[in-house]
């Protein structure tokens, strides 16, 4: 059954049926040929034999004119061999066969004036049909009848011999085409076939499997190659949004369960007006804080997707840089930090000026909020470094803090959605921060990076240099 | 009839009528009460066809539009109002908050964009400071608040005569509470005129500019003119808070 339906699988193949159609067109192609070359080497050998039987009727007729009919049947006797290849017949004015080694004249010679081929029957044991001659009739004057012809049995048989041996070339040609074709064919079927499993077991939720290279790097290689880096992105797609939801389950959870627990406990107690109108106004300020992190996370969803491209503007760096770290100075100054800016005018650049702005002003309430974390147990010089250079890669802003910084293995981490490190749950935000300032960073081609302040942490966004041209 | 709406100068207390094009029935019924409460007479229109002719024929002093409306779209409705010079403010609804929908919003005529969901505070502070604008205060040379004077040619503020030394930032926030003097004037509104910024600062950066320009104006008079208004914004005014 199963043997059944791998082989109807492999005959409906492309391999299979790529093979059956090639196989199909050189044999109507050898074909042609060998027909072609049949029938011109039997129309030079008939021309031959016809150019012979004609001399040799010219000849005869040449001994009835000088001596008669009877130096006629001399010369047809003479020439009459019971074995041998020339065939006579010769008949009187009354149909009485005077001399010649055929028996009788063939029907298909009687009927016809220009001669043909007949079959005859040679010697006492041969059948009736045995031989192949092909003889025509000479004409005489007396009413005699004269037929010469000659044996061709030995062609005829040469032939069919010929003709066997290119029906069993052919029919070993299909064979080997076919079967060829069949077994590249159930190799290429056998290697779909494991990319198949191994995609159905995937498709069933096993998302780590992989599809098995056959190491030889072809094309089905290329493919499962490519396959498999398809599924690692989706793998870490996946788990990215698996992180991201678990984020989202403790993230907005907890506000939302802190806005049911405030609306509740106001509820409870209905003596004091205070208490209720209290219990609403925490309502509020969480319900705003749950719409502040749902609209971070769809401004930072719409700038992945690529979109808001088309709203760049023409606009001094330099001075929203400026501009954005001169509205948190006062903010620095109240937590006693100081709040250095190294930018000035320029570079001019066509980027979206809002988005430019908003990440600056992450980063910069990023510093102020773990700087002032860090005042609280260090007593390090506590500045904020806010600078602008165009370098070679590109137009970097680094904001600088002296605050605990970010351990190397977790720098790549906090750059994602929702990630704040264990340390800093505790600190107002919405975990979103950095993450919208990649993504502004890439829809403008950039990137960001954090580094080692020494201590603290430096975050730099960098801009492709040609935003400046 | 259009005379009459242009000289009106709205100030605190005085009724203003605003028309909501709004199709969330809702939404337009929780907004004609609070406006009712605040002392504002509103109309409501479901689609924008219906919107579009009440705000031609009626006497309005802001209109609200959502942006997605049936029949006739909010944006579409703005722009055909302006196409028959209709001048009147309008402060568009919308969900969706991104910077080009806000651009777009502003390019079709509208005056104002605020996002859903809003806080109420913050809808009545914007509706209130574009009815004013009716008035154009743009024009006025000086801005005067009890003793506060701001003289826009010169750069120069006093107080009672004294002058006040202010950073040019600090001088653009005052200039932009003076100029909405006796109305309330939220966060984002600031955020978005005097530094041109359309996001939302994490932190009380706001709060602290502010408390910096009291500093400056309030703290050696008896009397404050910079108020806070608990839960909505900051307000400019001289009487009691």
């Amino acid at each position: 059954m199963a043997q059944a339906n791998l082989l109807s699988r492999a005959v409906s193949t492309t391999a299979f049926r790529l093979a059956a159609v090639t196989v199909a067109a050189y044999l109507i192609c050898a074909g042609f040929i060998v027909g072609l070359l049949f029938w011109q080497t039997n129309r030079i050998f008939s021309n031959q034999v016809l150019t012979t039987l004609r001399s040799e009727a010219k000849l005869l007729k040449a001994d009835a004119q000088t001596g008669g009919l009877p130096a006629l049947t001399r010369a047809v006797e003479a020439r009459s061999q019971p074995d041998g290849l020339g065939l006579y017949y010769l008949a009187g004015p009354s149909g009485v066969k005077l001399a010649g080694n055929l028996s009788r004249v063939p029907p298909e010679i009687a009927e016809s004036n220009s001669g043909g081929v007949f079959r005859y029957a040679k010697g006492a044991n041969d059948g009736e049909n045995a031989h192949l001659g092909v003889a025509i009739p000479v004409e005489l004057k007396g009413r005699a009848h004269l037929i010469v012809g000659r044996d061709i049995e030995e062609q005829r048989r040469f032939a069919d011999e010929m003709g066997r041996v290119f029906l069993i070339g052919f029919g070993l040609l299909s064979l080997a085409g076919l079967s060829g074709g069949f077994v590249i064919s159930r190799i290429v079927l056998k290697r779909i076939e494991t990319i198949n499993v191994a995609s159905r077991s995937i498709m069933h939720g096993d998302l780590s499997r992989r599809i098995a290279l056959s190491g030889s790097g072809d094309e089905l290689d290329d493919l499962a190659e490519n396959l498999n880096a398809m599924l690692d992105r989706i793998e870490a797609l996946m788990n990215g949004l698996r992180e991201v939801s678990d984020n989202i389950a403790h993230d907005l959870k907890t506000p939302l369960s802190r806005l049911r627990n405030a609306a509740e406990a106001a509820l409870r107690d209905p003596t004091r007006e205070g208490a209720c109108r209290k219990g609403l106004e925490h309502t509020i300020e969480e319900a705003d804080e749950l719409i502040k992190t749902f609209n971070g996370l769809l401004l930072i969803a719409r700038l992945e997707a690529g979109a808001l491209e088309d709203n760049a503007e023409r606009f001094d760096l330099g001075r929203v840089v400026c501009d954005v770290a001169e509205l948190y100075e006062p903010v620095a100054e109240e937590r006693q930090l100081e709040l250095e800016i190294d930018a000035g005018d320029g570079p001019v650049i066509t980027a979206n000026r809002q988005l430019v702005g908003q990440a600056v002003a992450n980063l910069i309430d990023n510093a102020i909020k773990y700087s002032a974390r860090a005042t609280k147990t260090h007593t390090t010089d506590a500045e904020i470094t806010v600078s602008l250079a165009m370098r070679e890669e590109g137009i970097e802003i680094g904001v600088g803090d002296r605050g605990p910084g970010i351990a190397v293995a977790d720098r790549e981490r906090v750059l994602r959605r929702f990630v704040r490190l264990e340390k800093s749950r505790t600190e107002p935000g919405t975990g979103l921060g950095l993450s919208l300032v990649q993504a502004v960073a890439r829809l403008h081609g950039g990137s960001v990076r954090l580094e080692d302040n020494e201590p603290g942490l430096r975050v730099v966004l960098t801009l492709p240099r040609r935003l400046a041209e | 009839m259009l005379a009459s709406s242009q000289i009106r100068t709205w100030q605190s207390g005085e009724l203003m009528r605003v028309l909501v094009i709004e199709d969330d029935r809702e939404t337009a019924q929780f907004l004609r009460k609070a406006l009712k409460e605040s002392g504002h007479a509103a109309d409501i229109a479901e689609d924008g066809e219906t919107g579009l002719s009440l705000a031609q024929e009626g006497n309005y002093d802001v209109l609200i539009v959502d942006r997605m409306l049936p029949r006739l779209d909010g944006l579409s409705a703005i722009k055909e109002l302006r196409a028959k010079d209709m001048r009147t403010p309008v402060l568009i609804l919308s969900a969706l908050g991104d910077v080009d929908d806000r651009v777009k919003g502003l390019r079709a005529g509208g005056d104002d964009y605020l996002t859903k969901p809003y806080a109420y505070s913050e809808l009545l502070a914007r509706v209130e400071a574009l009815a004013r604008r009716s008035v154009p205060a743009e024009q006025e040379t000086r801005y005067i608040v009890g003793g506060l004077v701001l003289d826009r040619l010169s750069h120069r503020v006093t107080r009672d005569g004294e002058p006040i030394q202010l950073q040019p930032r600090e001088y653009r926030l005052l200039e932009y509470l003076m100029k909405h003097a006796g109305q309330v004037v939220t966060r984002t509104m600031l955020l978005e005129h005097v530094w041109d910024y359309h996001f939302d600062p994490q932190t009380n950066v706001i709060d602290v500019h502010v408390s910096r320009l009291r500093g400056k104006i309030d703290k050696n008079f008896d009397k404050p003119l910079l108020h806070t208004v608990r839960g909505a914004g900051y307000t400019i005014r001289d009487g009691p808070g």
